[in-house]
């Protein structure tokens, strides 16, 4: 099994319902967020380009979080998702220089927070919080391993990117564009 | 023109508008290994040459500062983490794709191994010395016997603890600038200079004093030519580097880095050593303040000026 989640930049609207979702049913600290929108435009005034994407961790299948723990605290779930134990965290902050999207942030409780692709809720057969609220219904959640599933078809059928592959961290969130 | 907006508004405490997460503690964490690193390489180096009599000031006098550094360190550490009660979870693991995990590792065999370098020279301090009970005579007898054995572990750790404090940087390619194995080798020499430096104003032969002035010069010089090295890499590598260079060339780091770090830090003490080699009266207290000056801000400006390198994307 490999989650992977596919987000369609083409019928996002930016609105950050995926963002107050993920705030309230993860109890995330107030000032803090594990999602975030981010609104790109790329040319020159009347060129313009517009791209919004709706970003998280990555759940990388490389991930440098992972490999830079000294405690084993960050770690690989069922399915590849990245995982924060927090009564391992010793909160040196490793893992959160090593992300490239800058997708940790440090709890004030003292371990470090993330997006865990609402695990808990995968555990009960729900998606994840972000997908279920999306108005626009831009988010696509599932297991790549299987040909069938809603994320594997999306992403056979449209053109799409990762961010910054160069990074070498294999990212399994996709954007399709 | 590409332009970027994080709608959401995320500005996650640490994290945005760019990376503050290590602070002043990780530099003089590292700062002090390092210059602990440097200083105890050469205490076995020179007892690895049968050179303990007439090099006293490395092998015997400057180790005692080693502990106290070590102990600073840790602390300095332990100030760092952000959820201290677990800090033992460092210490039920050893991960060795995990340098923050090697590198507490290291220390914890490193820091005994100078209490008990200290101990078995403590005779040289107080000539009157006496160990207390039998036991601990024993033991010492038994450390002097292996004096050989442990100088050579002594140099190997120290050795792995200088580069780490490099490494530990290096293995983030997620941050341009520290993402260049060029480090650990540089943190190294600036960990043996600053060690070289507080032996050569320790020293109380002309002898010691000049040999590690000439010590002191000769990783100067490997200092510089891996500094020219490093900005040659990322001028050559691809355009997340070349930003991260521009940050020393041109950028806000440019005056502390080249006039710190470089001017005061290498090529005045290297300047000092020379004119003291050459016969002038140099106080070796200005070389080693210069270098332990120039070593603990180069370890600030990089562990900053990396947090604020980043991928755009
Ligand atoms: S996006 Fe960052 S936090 Fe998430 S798995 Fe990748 S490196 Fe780790
Ligand atoms: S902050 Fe916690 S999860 Fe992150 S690397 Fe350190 S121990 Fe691991």
């Amino acid at each position: 099994m490999r989650y992977a989640m596919a987000i369609d930049t083409k019928k996002c609207v930016g609105c950050s319902d995926c963002v107050v979702a993920c705030q309230t049913e993860n109890n995330v600290p107030i000032g803090y967020c594990r999602d975030w929108v981010v609104e790109v435009t790329d040319g020159t005034y009347p060129q313009l380009e517009l791209e919004i994407r709706s970003e998280r961790c990555n759940h990388c299948s490389n991930a440098p979080c992972v490999r830079c723990c000294p405690t084993g605290a960050s770690h690989y779930a069922e399915g590849g998702i990245v995982l924060v134990t927090a009564n391992k965290c010793i909160g040196c902050g490793a893992c959160i220089a090593s992300c490239p999207y800058d997708a940790r942030f440090p709890h004030p409780d003292g371990h470090v927070d993330k997006c865990t692709y609402c695990n808990h809720r995968l555990l009960e057969g729900l998606k994840p919080a972000c997908v279920s609220v999306c108005p626009t219904k831009c988010m696509y959640f599932g297991d790549l391993d299987d040909p069938n599933s809603e994320v594997s078809r999306i992403i056979k059928k449209r053109k799409w990117k990762t961010l910054i592959p160069e990074a070498g961290t294999s990212p399994e969130l996709y954007f399709l564009i | 023109m590409r332009e970027e907006i994080i709608v959401s508004g995320r500005m996650n405490h640490l994290i945005d508008p760019y990376l503050q997460i290590w602070h002043w503690p990780i530099p003089f964490y590292l700062f002090v290994g390092g210059l602990a690193a440097g200083i105890l390489f050469f205490a076995a180096l020179m007892t690895i040459r049968g050179k303990e009599e007439q090099y006293t000031a490395a092998t015997r006098y400057a180790p005692f500062i080693v502990p106290f550094l070590l102990v600073l360190g840790l602390g300095a550490l332990f100030i760092d983490l952000n959820h201290k009660p677990y800090f033992w979870r460092l210490y039920t693991t050893l991960r060795l794709e995990s340098p923050m995990s090697w590198g507490a590792w290291t220390l914890m065999v490193v820091t005994p191994l100078s209490i008990i370098w200290c101990a078995i020279n403590i005779r040289y301090i107080f000539p009157k010395w006496q160990w207390p009970y039998e036991w601990l005579k024993n033991l010492d007898a038994f450390f002097v016997k292996h004096k050989m054995t442990i100088a050579w572990v002594m140099i190997i750790s120290s050795t792995i603890l200088g580069i780490y404090t490099g490494i530990l940087f290096s293995a983030f390619n997620a941050r341009p600038l520290w993402n260049t194995s060029i480090l650990g080798p540089l943190f190294l020499a600036s960990g043996l200079s600053a060690g070289a430096a507080v032996i050569a104003f320790m020293g109380k032969t002309h002898l010691e004093k000049t040999t590690f002035a000439k010590i002191d010069l000769l990783i100067i010089g490997i200092e510089l030519f891996l500094i020219i090295h490093l900005f040659m890499g990322f001028l050559a590598s691809s355009q997340v580097q070349i930003e991260a260079a521009s940050l020393f060339l041109g950028g806000e780091y440019t005056a502390p880095f080249w006039i710190f770090v470089v001017f005061l830090g290498m090529v005045v003490p290297a300047i000092l050593d020379f004119l003291e080699l050459r016969g002038y009266p140099i106080p070796t207290v200005l070389p080693m303040i210069l270098v332990l000056f120039g070593s603990i801000t180069f370890r600030f400006i990089i562990a900053f000026a990396g947090q604020a390198s980043r991928y755009l994307y």
